[in-house]
Parts: structure tokens; C-alpha cells; sequence
């Protein structure tokens, strides 16, 4: 590969700036307020505004930890466990300092508090290229963003935030937790506090011994001024593998998720909702399902600005005599206003979207639109998705009993401030009166970022006052009532050299805007307005030293429901991208490997990730027919989202039919400073494994302004038999943890559909990646 | 849902669950395992399609690995009924231990059901071949990519046990 001109910076950045002064003037009104505000360290982000009452007799040292007269140290987690392990990792960080024993920590949830505002994930979410972070205008913005999350924001579980959020706030609650315990020792030992260590959940003063139970209460007073947070060269747990800190209670099925709530005298309910978009109920039988056995109450559903649909609930004694009832309701549905939409009329409208030339441009340089339009020689493509369901395996649930001046709501949410908040304005509630039991979540993946479910179990449970009424979704309910990844189109051009060197790319997409749409529905205005960082996410972000890239997105308006599905724009702009990336090696003859390296002259650590990626996965090494004979072929990919980059080798064969199969999966990351490296691996594999499941064969089908798919047989994930081998190499890295819930998973669909190419030579452009059926010759 | 799946009225069906003689009394067209969650406070077992589909709701009727979800509780009556919350023995114990060794779970909620297959497999078949293992649990649906880990599991559980036994 010869040499390709590397961007110059000035001109790129200072275009970009222009382009993004509207942002900043977004900003400006509520950045007004913050003027003269002194910036507020994280240890302000230590103490509530109420005082936290774990509910087991602990004393709380400050807002993330309790220590209990039996030992044991609680720890109140802001964030929502679903699998992803934060629960571990935050335990993790908070022993680190706190030098307890690790078997004396539990961690539950925390209650919302405004000190748990979510800040990374917006800082983090602000569309600046990573080649701008020290210019004074984006340190500005970000500091900004900070301050405006920090009073105005959310708390929220998402956008792969949470170790980068809490990794210092944690670490500081464990050391000053520590010290309070340290003064308190010193007192009561009556020694000088630096005769006070603390190891293994015990505080050595002097020649005394003291538990930290017996301290607890003494230590909770204690005001700390300033406490040191160990060097990371003496990390002791922080960067070692440790184990699910909820293993052992998960193989005897013991967590209680939201749909094992019982309260006494509870009642179920199962909803029948809009079959078709805009559809409302126009006539139901009460009386009849009122008849059934078991059956309380039937409860039309007006649907909220929380996005549930309209339709209608039964109550009964149990969950299935509910569900039962339902068909007794013979609801009658007004005809939909969409009734002829279809999955191909929306593509249809994102193929013209994408072809025009309207889209808001989220990063521009090197004059890339006159240089393609100068070329002679061009690439011009056209890539498409489709949506996509979350289908946690626990479907949406919510449990919630309505009292005259209050509500409690039992649930898991990525979101317990918005779920409250919900819960509270469809009851004309105060958000104070609304008291809500976060639960750990079965799968959350961006659906429960989503608190329709949570409202409308508030509706139902308001026509049973003083009764916990309990709102089960069926599958078909939760696969069809979903806000979907949105289906996409993108046309992406490349002008060339002689030699097949690029000298320009225009990415121009269009879709629907899911993270508008969910801000809207949440209430979040800070991004309710604006360009939608997450629809073009995945282009212009990337490390690649194209001499001039040009990417904008034209957003399109459907009435198909979208929202955050993990990964979000990267799940598929990263297959656009980097297939396009891999059409162009092709272009220039090179391998696709060397060709990205070429681009990456000044991204070492881009670079490092694919080299690691490279030599793990085998890459240039001779691959051998599968087990039973047929061949196999290597693709490569590279992405960077949500601060990670991670490179991805697959190799895949074809089986009979022409069904791709994946055999291994090998990736290299690089996510900063790694909390728990067991973590990071588990999430590569369920990143695979759910990319998999998508790029193989998600797609949620719309006819008749229906959702098609209703059960798994229909939206089928992958199974064990299909799942690949898969490795994962950590690249070591000293920089600020960044994400790991979703960054792999964009990258297993590009990597699988360049080894196609390899494989066959034929390149597909439409997710899923169905290879055309072999014709009779 | 049809007229022909009209609730009738509830009757006494007996039970052995995780060996407790237990009577219930509700339609005996209810699936057991809504009769597990809801009658009997049994919510190890999970609901995930309703179909039997997605295996988070398998338990062992008689020893063989059964879906609760599409299971009439008049069909389990006076069959031995063991969930995750009973499930017991060396088979048990070893699947348990490997399973925490690995760290196989992520949100752990179809764990549950994982679990159950793969004790199902391990008691007929002490070394099973990955073939074996790929169609015992194939019917269990993993959102969070667990896969990996649980063949890891079972293996090793099944060595555990092998060395066990020859100890023995």
C-alpha cells in the first residue's frame, strides 16, 4: 500500500467548528446559568440530598457505601445491573480503596439522587471527533455538558458510560470511607492517624484491632477534607480478574428480577395493545372478559407520551387467567392510519433520503464534496439495515400499587429517576410521592431506557387502588411493542487515484433519529433538539486519515417507534463503514488489513488494536476447510465507539444452503484502564453473540403498519450450535476506562461480511448477511 | 388465543414439587410454569416466549427436561416436579461449581433454565461430545452471549464428576 495523505488537521478543524457553532448556541442557554460556577470536583457527586437508608440497620458513610454492625459494607449502586457486571466492577473500585474484604461487600441499587446524574455518557455523547478533545472550544462544551448533567441531568444506565462515570466518585467514596473509619480507629485507639491502617475489613491502631462494624458508627460523623487515591501502579483488585459478585445466587435462580415481585394480595395484569401504528380500540366486550375466571378489572389504555400504545388491560387473580381473558374482549381496532406501510415502502423512502444530497453534516473536511466531483475515477455504494428488537429474555414488566397521595413502582429501568418521574405524571403525582424498587434487569440492551412499560403498569394499577397490580408483557407484546433499532440506508462515494488511493469520502445516510426520539419521550431536552449524534455515529468519528471525508445524515420521519438498541448508530454505520473500508482495499488491490493500517499513521492506538487483532486472529496464515470440508475465509474489521476501539477477526464458511456459519471470533480492544478484565471478556463474547444474532439474520419485518415478528421462531437469535469460538485480547492501555457494553458488537457484523467477500467474492450490502441461494447451473 | 382455549373452572391438581406433596387448585389448563411463579412462589423458573421457544422455563418432570410454559399443570400432576430452587446431587453441585468457576452468567435470567438442561444432559450422558452438548441446550436462548462459557461449563462439570467417580 503506498503512502495516503494524512488530513490536514487545521483546515478539518476549523471547518468543523464553524459547522458546529449552532451546538453551541444550543448550549448557551442553559450554559448561561452556570457562568461563574465553580467546577465541581466529584467528590461533590459523594453526599445526596437525603440521607441514603440501606434499610438493614447500616450506617451510610456517604452516598455509595454503608457499613452494618455485622461487617458487611453495602454498597448503593446508581447504576442498573443487567448482565453487563457493573455491580462487580463498582464493588471493584470501591474495595480497591476501602481495603475491605471482598466477601463482606453487597451491592444493591441505589434510590435517584441527582449526585447519580449519568455525566459521561452526555459528555461523552457530544459530537466531537476524538482528534479535537484538546481544542479549547470542545474542552469548553464538555466542561459545560458536565455541569449542566450534573444538575439538570438523568440517571441512566446506558451509552456504555458506566465504569468511565463512576471510576473516580467510586474509588474517592471507598478512600474517604476509609479514612472516616481510620479517624474513628485513632480516637478510639487514641493513637495518631498515621499509626491507622485498614486491611481486609479490620482497622489496625496502634496494637488494637477494630472491625469495621464496630467503627461504622463513629466513622459516620467523621468530616474528611482530602483523601489520595492510590496510585494505579498499586491497584490490588482493580485490573485483576474477579467473578460475578451475584454467580452464586444466579445458578440457584435466586435474584428476584421485576417480574418475580410478589406483594400481598397482588394482582395480574396481561394488556392486548394497537395492533397496527394509530390504531385505538373502538369497541371491546367488558362484560365478557369480566366473566372469566379470576378477572377483577378491564382497563382501557389511552397510551402516554411515554410511548405505550393505546389498548386495553385485563386484571385477574393470576397472570394467565388475565392473558386468557383477553380474547374475550373482542376488541374491535380503529383502522390504521399507516395501514400501507410496509418494510420495503421505508426503504424505498431511505434509499431517495439517502440519495439526495439534504442531510446535516456532522463532520466535513478536505473539501471532499468538489473532490469527488472531480474524480475520475469513483466508488458509489448503497448499504442498508433493517430495525431491529431488543428481546431481552425477561420481557417488560412493571409492578405498581396506587395509594391516595402515592404510588410505589417495582421495576428495572436503565433509567429509575425518568421510571419515577412517569410513574408520578400519569398518577398527577409529585415525583417525592412516588417511591420505586429498582430490580435487577433480565437484559436491558437500550429497551429498558424506555419507561412506557413502567407508565402504563401506573394506569392499570390506578383502577385498583390500594392493590399491587402487577403488568406482565407476553413475548409478542415486547417484540411488537418495541423502539427499535431503526432501519437505515447509507450511500457512500469514494473517489480515487490512479493508483486507488482515496483522496475523498461522502457518507451520506438516512434513517429515523432514535436517540431524539427517546430523549422526547423521556423528557430529556438537552438532546430532544438538534442534530442526532447517534444517527451518523460510526463515520465521521473513525481514527481512518482519509485525506477528505465528508459525512451528513438526513433524518426521515415514519411512525415506526425507534430508540437506543445497544450499539446504537454504530450498529450499523460500523457495517457500512467498514465494509466500505474493505470495498476500498479491494479498490487498491491491498490487503485489508495493511490498507487500514496505512490510515492509521497517527492513531497508535487504532493502530495497536488492529495489529494485536491481526496477529491473534492469524491473519496472512493459511486457514484450512472446515471439519466437514468446506472452506473458510478471515475477515477484518476496526471501530472505535463510546471511547473503545476494537478489531475484530471472523472466520466464516458456508454451510448447505448457503447459511453463514461463524467458527471464531477473535478481538482486540482497547477500553483504557481495565477494571475487570473477566468483565471485559464476557462482554466481547455477548457483544458477538448478539451481533451475530442481528447480522446473520435480525429483522423486524413492518406490513400493514404492523410488526411482523412476534415470537423467537420469527426474530430467532442465535443458538448455542452457532455460536463461534472467541477470543479476546486486551490491549493494556493507562488511558480513562471508556466503554465495553457495546463497542465490540459493531464490529462483528463488518468482520463476518468481509470474510464473505474473501470466501465467495461477493460483497453484501444488506443487512442481514444472506449470501443469494446457489442457482441451478 | 380461541374460544377452545377458554379457561375452565379451577380444579385441585396434586403436585410434587422438588419433592413437597403440594395441591393447587386452578384451571388445569394452566401451564405449570405460571403455577410455579404464581401458586407456589417458585420464580427460579422464568417466563421468556411462552411457546417453548426460549427454554427459560425448563424443569425436570420425571428427570427428563421439560418447558413449563407449554406444560399443563394437569399433565405434571403426580409427576416429579424439580425446579432450579430443588434441583440437588453431585450432578447439581458440580454444574453449580463450574458454572461460578467460569463466570458463565451476565444478567443470569435464563440461567435458570440453561441450568436445568444441562443437569438433564449430564445425568444420562457423563462425557458428552460437543455434538451431544450443542443439542441438549440448543433450545435455550441466551440474549447476553452466554454460550461460550456454558459449554466451558458443562465440560467441566462433566470432568469434575468423571474424576469423582473414579476417586470413588
Amino acid at each position: 500500500m503506498g503512502s495516503v495523505l494524512s488530513p490536514d488537521p487545521a483546515t478539518g478543524h476549523l471547518q468543523d467548528m464553524r459547522r458546529r457553532t449552532f451546538l453551541l448556541a444550543g448550549l448557551g442557554a442553559t450554559g448561561a446559568l452556570f457562568v461563574g460556577w465553580s467546577l465541581t470536583p466529584p467528590r461533590q457527586r459523594l453526599h445526596p440530598d437525603d440521607t441514603p437508608q440501606p434499610g438493614d440497620g447500616s450506617v451510610p458513610l456517604n452516598g455509595w457505601l454503608a457499613i452494618g454492625t455485622d461487617n458487611h459494607v453495602t454498597i448503593m449502586a446508581p447504576k442498573a445491573e443487567m448482565g453487563q457486571g457493573i455491580h462487580t466492577a463498582l464493588a471493584m473500585l470501591v474495595a480497591e480503596e476501602l481495603d475491605c474484604d471482598w466477601p463482606q461487600i453487597r451491592v444493591v441499587h441505589s434510590g435517584v439522587d441527582r449526585i447519580f446524574n449519568n455525566i459521561a455518557a452526555f459528555v461523552d455523547g457530544l459530537p466531537f471527533h476524538e482528534d479535537l478533545a484538546e481544542s479549547q472550544a470542545v474542552r469548553g462544551v464538555r466542561w459545560l455538558t458536565a455541569k449542566t448533567m450534573r444538575e439538570l441531568g438523568v440517571m441512566m444506565t446506558g451509552g456504555s458510560s458506566s465504569v468511565r462515570d463512576v471510576w473516580e466518585v467510586a474509588r474517592l467514596a471507598g478512600a474517604t470511607a476509609r479514612a472516616q473509619l481510620l479517624a474513628a480507629a485513632a480516637e478510639r485507639a487514641k493513637v495518631p492517624v498515621a499509626q491507622c491502617r485498614a486491611d481486609a475489613g479490620v482497622v489496625i491502631a496502634g496494637d488494637q484491632r477494630f472491625t469495621f462494624g464496630s467503627l461504622a458508627t463513629a466513622a459516620a460523623g467523621r468530616r474528611i477534607a482530602k483523601v489520595t487515591l492510590r496510585d494505579p501502579a498499586r491497584f490490588r483488585i482493580v485490573g485483576r480478574d474477579r467473578g460475578r459478585i451475584d454467580a452464586d445466587a444466579i445458578v440457584t435462580g435466586s435474584p428476584r428480577y421485576s417480574i418475580d415481585v410478589r406483594e400481598p394480595g397482588m394482582l395480574s395484569a396481561a394488556v392486548l395493545m394497537a395492533p397496527a401504528f394509530g390504531s385505538t380500540v373502538q369497541r371491546l366486550d367488558r362484560r365478557a372478559a369480566l366473566a372469566r375466571p379470576g378477572v377483577r378489572a378491564v382497563v382501557e389504555l389511552p397510551g402516554s407520551a411515554y410511548g405505550d400504545a393505546p389498548g386495553v388491560a385485563v386484571v385477574a387473580d393470576s397472570w394467565w387467567q388475565a392473558r386468557q381473558a383477553l380474547t374475550a374482549l373482542a376488541v374491535e381496532w380503529s383502522p390504521s392510519p399507516h395501514a400501507q406501510l410496509t418494510t420495503a415502502g421505508i426503504m424505498a423512502q431511505l434509499r431517495t433520503a439517502a440519495g439526495g444530497d439534504e442531510g446535516l453534516p456532522f463532520r466535513s473536511h478536505g473539501e471532499a464534496q468538489e473532490v469527488l466531483a472531480q474524480a475520475t475515477r469513483t466508488l458509489d455504494v448503497t448499504y442498508e439495515a433493517p430495525y431491529l428488537a431488543h428481546a431481552t429474555m425477561e420481557p417488560m414488566n412493571a409492578t405498581v400499587r396506587v395509594r391516595a397521595g402515592g404510588a410505589e413502582v417495582w421495576t428495572s429501568t436503565q433509567v429509575p429517576g425518568a421510571a419515577r418521574h412517569a410513574v408520578a405524571d400519569v398518577l398527577g403525582l409529585s415525583d417525592e410521592q412516588v417511591t420505586l424498587h429498582q430490580r435487577v434487569l433480565g437484559g436491558g440492551f437500550g429497551r429498558r431506557l424506555e419507561v412506557d412499560y413502567v407508565a402504563q403498569a401506573a394506569m392499570i394499577a390506578r383502577a385498583l387502588p390500594d392493590t399491587a397490580v402487577q403488568t406482565i408483557w407476553s413475548r409478542e407484546d415486547d417484540l411488537r411493542h418495541d423502539f427499535y433499532r431503526p432501519a437505515a440506508v447509507s450511500r457512500l462515494r469514494a473517489a480515487l487515484d490512479d493508483a486507488g488511493r482515496v483522496t475523498s469520502i461522502v457518507c451520506h445516510s438516512a434513517s429515523q433519529a432514535p436517540f431524539k426520539a427517546l430523549s422526547r419521550r423521556l423528557g430529556l431536552v438537552y438532546t430532544s433538539y438538534g442534530p442526532d449524534k447517534t444517527t451518523a455515529e460510526g463515520t465521521w468519528d473513525q481514527p481512518y486519515e482519509f485525506p477528505a471525508l465528508r459525512s451528513a445524515h438526513q433524518e426521515v420521519a415514519l411512525p415506526v417507534p425507534v430508540g437506543s438498541w445497544r450499539g446504537v448508530g454504530h450498529s450499523h454505520q460500523a457495517f457500512f463503514f467498514e465494509s466500505f473500508v474493505d470495498e476500498l482495499a479491494h479498490a487498491a488491490g491491498a490487503d485489508p488489513f495493511r490498507y487500514r493500517l496505512a490510515l492509521l499513521a497517527n492513531h497508535p492506538r487504532a493502530r495497536a488494536v488492529l495489529e494485536a487483532a491481526a496477529a491473534a486472529g492469524g491473519w496472512g496464515t493459511p486457514l484450512g476447510n472446515t471439519a466437514d470440508g468446506r472452506p473458510q475465509a478471515r475477515g477484518i474489521a476496526l471501530h472505535g465507539s463510546f471511547g473503545t476501539v476494537v478489531a475484530m477477526v471472523a472466520e466464516v464458511s458456508l454451510g448447505a444452503d448457503q447459511q453463514v456459519r461463524v467458527h471464531r471470533v477473535v478481538a482486540a480492544v482497547d477500553c483504557g484502564v481495565v477494571v475487570n478484565p473477566n468483565g471485559v471478556r464476557q462482554q466481547v463474547e455477548s457483544s458477538v453473540v448478539f451481533g451475530l444474532s442481528a447480522a446473520l439474520r435480525g429483522d423486524v419485518a413492518i406490513d400493514g403498519g404492523r410488526i411482523r415478528p412476534g415470537n423467537f421462531h420469527e426474530y430467532p437469535p442465535l443458538r448455542f450450535s452457532e455460536c463461534p469460538a472467541i477470543h479476546t485480547v486486551i490491549v493494556p492501555s493507562a488511558a480513562v476506562p471508556s466503554g465495553m457494553g457495546e463497542p465490540a458488537l459493531s464490529v462483528v457484523a463488518p468482520a463476518v461480511g468481509n470474510a464473505l467477500v474473501a470466501l465467495t467474492g461477493t460483497r453484501l450490502r444488506t443487512l442481514p448477511l444472506r449470501p443469494p441461494a446457489v442457482g441451478p447451473s | 388465543m380461541s374460544d377452545a382455549t377458554r379457561t375452565p373452572e379451577a380444579e385441585r391438581v396434586s403436585l410434587d414439587v422438588n419433592g413437597v406433596p403440594t395441591d393447587v387448585t386452578v384451571s388445569p389448563e394452566t401451564p405449570l410454569l405460571w403455577v410455579l411463579r404464581q401458586e407456589l412462589g417458585l420464580p427460579g423458573t422464568r417466563f421468556g416466549c411462552g411457546m417453548a421457544l426460549c427454554g427459560a422455563c425448563t424443569v425436570h418432570v420425571d428427570g427428563e427436561p421439560m418447558r413449563a410454559c407449554v406444560t399443563p399443570v394437569r399433565a405434571a400432576a403426580g409427576r416429579r416436579i424439580t425446579t432450579i430452587e430443588g434441583l440437588s446431587g453431585p450432578v447439581a453441585e458440580a454444574l453449580q461449581r463450574a458454572w461460578v468457576r467460569v463466570d458463565v452468567a451476565q444478567c443470569g435470567y435464563c440461567q435458570s433454565g440453561q441450568i436445568m438442561s444441562a443437569a438433564a444432559l449430564l445425568t444420562t450422558n457423563g462425557a458428552p461430545s460437543d455434538a451431544d452438548i450443542d443439542r441438549a441446550m440448543e433450545g435455550n436462548l441466551c440474549r447476553c452471549g452466554t454460550y461460550p462459557r456454558i459449554r466451558d461449563a458443562i465440560k467441566g462439570a462433566a470432568a469434575q464428576l468423571s474424576a469423582s467417580r473414579s476417586d470413588a
